[in-house]
């Protein structure tokens, strides 16, 4: 009796596994067709509801679907890192669940749902309760303004930019409420450092912003993208290789800080798993632990997205554009993020603010003035 | 009377732990350990800390006690040599070793050449599986996952041949009083040169991803300082006492095995990113020692005799004369001593070991004071200790 177990969970495997690949290779193809199905929703509700209708209903679509895509990247992204993980360490990774591990993630997933919610006694409850709500909604709300293609964008404000630097800040303030609800020393050491981190790398993710707002001359992320539509070459070429190497510098000051955001090695110094057990969520479990999760995964895709509209053009490619383009850019640069992250020993809290505060916010206004003295037009 | 009145002094939440009322305004006691997952086992550390700067630090050990003095009191000489394997769990061989050396001093039994190389063996063997599981999880402490699973592979293949040589991976009870327990098998030393072939080169790939790296040297450069004089003054022992730039070995100033013959060198630190005696300091003193085993181990292969009883001198039965014996030997984490008195019989009257961890543990709060958080795992990660051989 005792073979059997095995044998019906590779059977459940085998079933499951060519689902979820296929499931994989459809969204890719979605993803492509993304802006013909846009079009043709949008042509449908215009002509069957009133204008004012039509749009809401439009938006509200815009906004399922990018929370419901936004929702199953991590399932992606946490397999895709672990395998990262491990083939940069010389191992497999997962290998049991699935076809290479694809089914994983779920098996995660399902096992933090059923995990018993524990809130630590001594703890502040609504703050405990709140606080993983907060740090997911600054990571998903910035995606509002993120284009996935010429007209895929939830809302494209003209204050764009500012916005995201806004909203992704609330994050910071969910870790610093989960750090203190929790009731527990090594928690609070993590909130305090998270807020000290905050307030070392926003100066210079702002500034660099400001460097390619100047050159753009706008705040809103599609504009950015329109003034980078030659890709390549060609005079309106991606920012990353124009302004003599300029944009360069501002491109790695802007991974760097985004890396810093993210929570991520080498600046993972709020979780500190070897320093703080693990820091603001050491006391979370389950579902709300998952939260924290899934907004981490949910970052590294907006800051990777920014990167990736702000200096490489968007969803403009070089050969072909699309949501397609965008996804595959900013899948590279997260897999940079990957990469590093197991590669870089930990940076300690106060070189992280002397890196920030002695190095990267001089260098972003050298490179601020200097761009801004080199846009003006001449005459 | 007085030995019980000494150790209730010592409990830990009576005279020795910080007071809640001692405290000023900003400061708070933050309880490091004992389930700690950087403290290297059941260590528990209570530090006064200020925000992030640590005041004071006071560790508290005993969470492993296993009693093993008393312990070796209660058997016969052979049967304590399995509980000196559980001492230092990561240095096995090198416990053994020790003690076998103190119990064949006070039996005055002199070993043959081939149990002599084949200690020598084991022994650097143990040296390159402690330090790699030593800077592995010091990599872990500073942030870095990679190098720790890298470091893993390597000493997984010592494992393997410690294995196919004794039948263990981790407590070995391999060295005797008189000899070791199993000779070579056949291909072990083919086995063992090519693993020696592919290691070197691992060890220069390390250099590269972390022991050179920039993040990691401005983390453990500038901390954790034992300045040369301390360090003698807490008679610190091992890469720690040489990371301070002491050239001091045992195994070059008391030979034992043989050691004399063998050519290598002794690394120190030098103090390359900062002062001499930081942690970088005695951690890359643990990654030349390495390469210095490396050295020692092809020579041991060379020189290893090809005949001889590994069991020839293992007497039949374990009865020094009334006595006493001291012997210390150079184990991956520094001079390990056992003093045995013998009252004639079949069991020991006596077994003292000399742990140096328990001493570099007593030095931890001088270096600890007025570092940062991330910096006493810095620290602790740095002295490489096991709390199985400082509770003992």
């Amino acid at each position: 009796m005792a073979m059997k177990r095995p044998a019906l969970e590779a059977k459940i495997s085998n079933f499951l596994s060519p689902l979820v690949i296929a499931g994989a290779g459809g969204f890719l193809v979605v993803i492509a067709l993304l802006p013909k199905i846009a079009e043709m929703i949008r042509t449908q509700l215009q002509s069957a509801l009133s204008p004012t209708w039509a749009s809401v209903v439009n938006i509200a679509l815009g906004v399922g679907a990018t929370v419901f895509l936004v929702a199953q990247l991590p399932i992606f992204l946490i397999w895709f890192e672990r395998k990262v993980a491990a083939h940069v360490q010389d191992r497999l990774g997962p290998m049991r669940v699935g076809w290479h591990g694809v089914l994983q993630s779920f098996a995660d997933g399902i096992k933090l749902l059923f995990k018993e919610d524990i809130i630590p006694e001594g703890a502040d409850r609504p703050l405990f309760r709140i606080a993983p709500v907060l740090v997911i909604m600054g990571a998903f709300a910035a995606f509002a303004v993120v284009p996935w293609g010429h007209g895929l964008i939830i809302s494209d404000l003209n204050i764009g930019l500012l916005y995201i630097v806004a909203i992704t800040s609330l994050g910071a303030i969910g870790i610093l409420m989960a750090g203190w609800a929790s009731n527990n020393k090594y928690s609070l050491y993590g909130g305090m450092r998270s807020a000290a981190q905050l307030v070392a790398y926003e100066i210079p993710t702002a500034l660099v912003i400001l460097v390619v707002v100047i050159q753009v001359g706008s705040l809103s992320l599609q504009d950015v993208i329109a003034s980078q539509s030659d890709g390549l070459w060609g005079e309106n070429r991606w920012l990353l290789t124009r302004m003599y190497g300029l944009n360069l510098i501002a491109f790695v000051i802007f991974f760097i800080c985004g890396l810093a955001e993210t929570n991520r090695n080498p600046f993972d110094i709020p979780e500190a798993e070897s320093e703080l057990v693990a820091g603001f969520h050491t006391e979370y479990s389950g579902m709300r632990f998952a939260f924290f999760f899934l907004a981490e995964y949910g970052a590294m895709w907006l800051v990777a997205g920014v990167a990736a509209i702000l200096f490489l053009g968007g969803w403009v490619g070089p050969y072909f554009s699309g949501p397609l383009v965008f996804f595959l850019k900013t899948l590279i640069l997260v897999f940079v993020q990957m990469w590093l992250r197991w590669t870089l020993p930990r940076l300690r809290v106060d070189q992280l603010l002397a890196l920030c505060w002695k190095y990267l916010i001089p260098i972003t206004l050298a490179v601020l003035v200097t761009v801004a003295g080199l846009s003006v037009p001449p005459g | 009377m007085t030995t019980a009145r000494v150790y209730k002094d010592l409990e830990p939440d009576s005279a020795y732990a910080f007071k809640p009322e001692d405290l000023e305004d900003d400061e708070m006691i933050l309880n490091m350990g004992p389930q700690h997952p950087s403290t290297h086992g059941v260590l528990r550390i209570e530090l006064k800390t200020d925000g992030e700067i640590v005041k004071d630090a006071r560790p508290h050990i005993g969470y492993l006690h296993r009693n093993f003095e008393k312990h070796a009191e209660n058997i016969d000489y052979q049967g304590v040599i399995p509980f000196t394997d559980r001492m230092d769990y990561v240095g096995s061989m090198a416990n053994s070793l020790t003690y076998a050396v103190a119990v064949e001093k006070l039996m005055a039994i002199e070993v043959g050449e081939r149990v002599k190389s084949l200690r020598v063996l084991v022994s650097e063997l143990q040296r390159i599986a402690s330090h790699l599981l030593a800077i592995g999880t010091y990599g872990l402490d500073i942030g870095a996952f990679t190098p720790f699973l890298h470091c893993f592979r390597e000493r997984e293949k010592i494992l393997d041949l410690f294995e196919w040589l004794c039948g263990a991976r981790l407590l070995y009870n391999y060295n005797w009083v008189g000899g070791v327990s199993h000779d070579l098998p056949e291909g072990w030393t083919d086995k063992a040169r090519q693993f020696l072939g592919e290691f070197a080169p691992v060890i220069d790939e390390l250099d590269d991803l972390l022991s050179l790296n920039k993040i990691f040297t401005n983390r453990t450069a500038t901390v954790g300082i034992i300045p040369p004089d301390l360090a003698v003054a807490y008679a610190l022992s091992g890469p720690n006492l040489r990371g301070s730039g002491i050239k001091w070995d045992v195994r070059r100033e008391e030979p034992y095995c043989g050691y004399e013959k063998y050519d290598f060198e002794i690394p120190v630190g030098q103090g390359r990113y900062g002062p001499i005696g930081s942690c970088w300091d005695r951690y890359y003193v643990r990654v030349e020692e390495m390469r210095q085993s490396v050295r020692i181990l092809h020579q041991a292969l060379d020189k290893l005799p090809a005949e001889g009883d590994v069991h020839e001198k293992v007497p039949k039965r374990v009865k020094p004369n009334p006595g006493e014996a001291y012997a210390r030997t150079e184990t991956p984490r520094g001079e390990l001593a056992f003093y045995i008195v013998s009252d004639g019989g079949l069991i020991p009257y006596r077994v003292k070991g000399r742990s140096p961890c328990f001493v570099a543990m007593s030095l931890f709060h001088e270096i600890a004071r007025g570092e940062m958080i991330a910096d006493i795992i810095a620290i602790i990660g740095s002295l490489d200790i096991v709390l199985g051989e400082i509770d003992r």
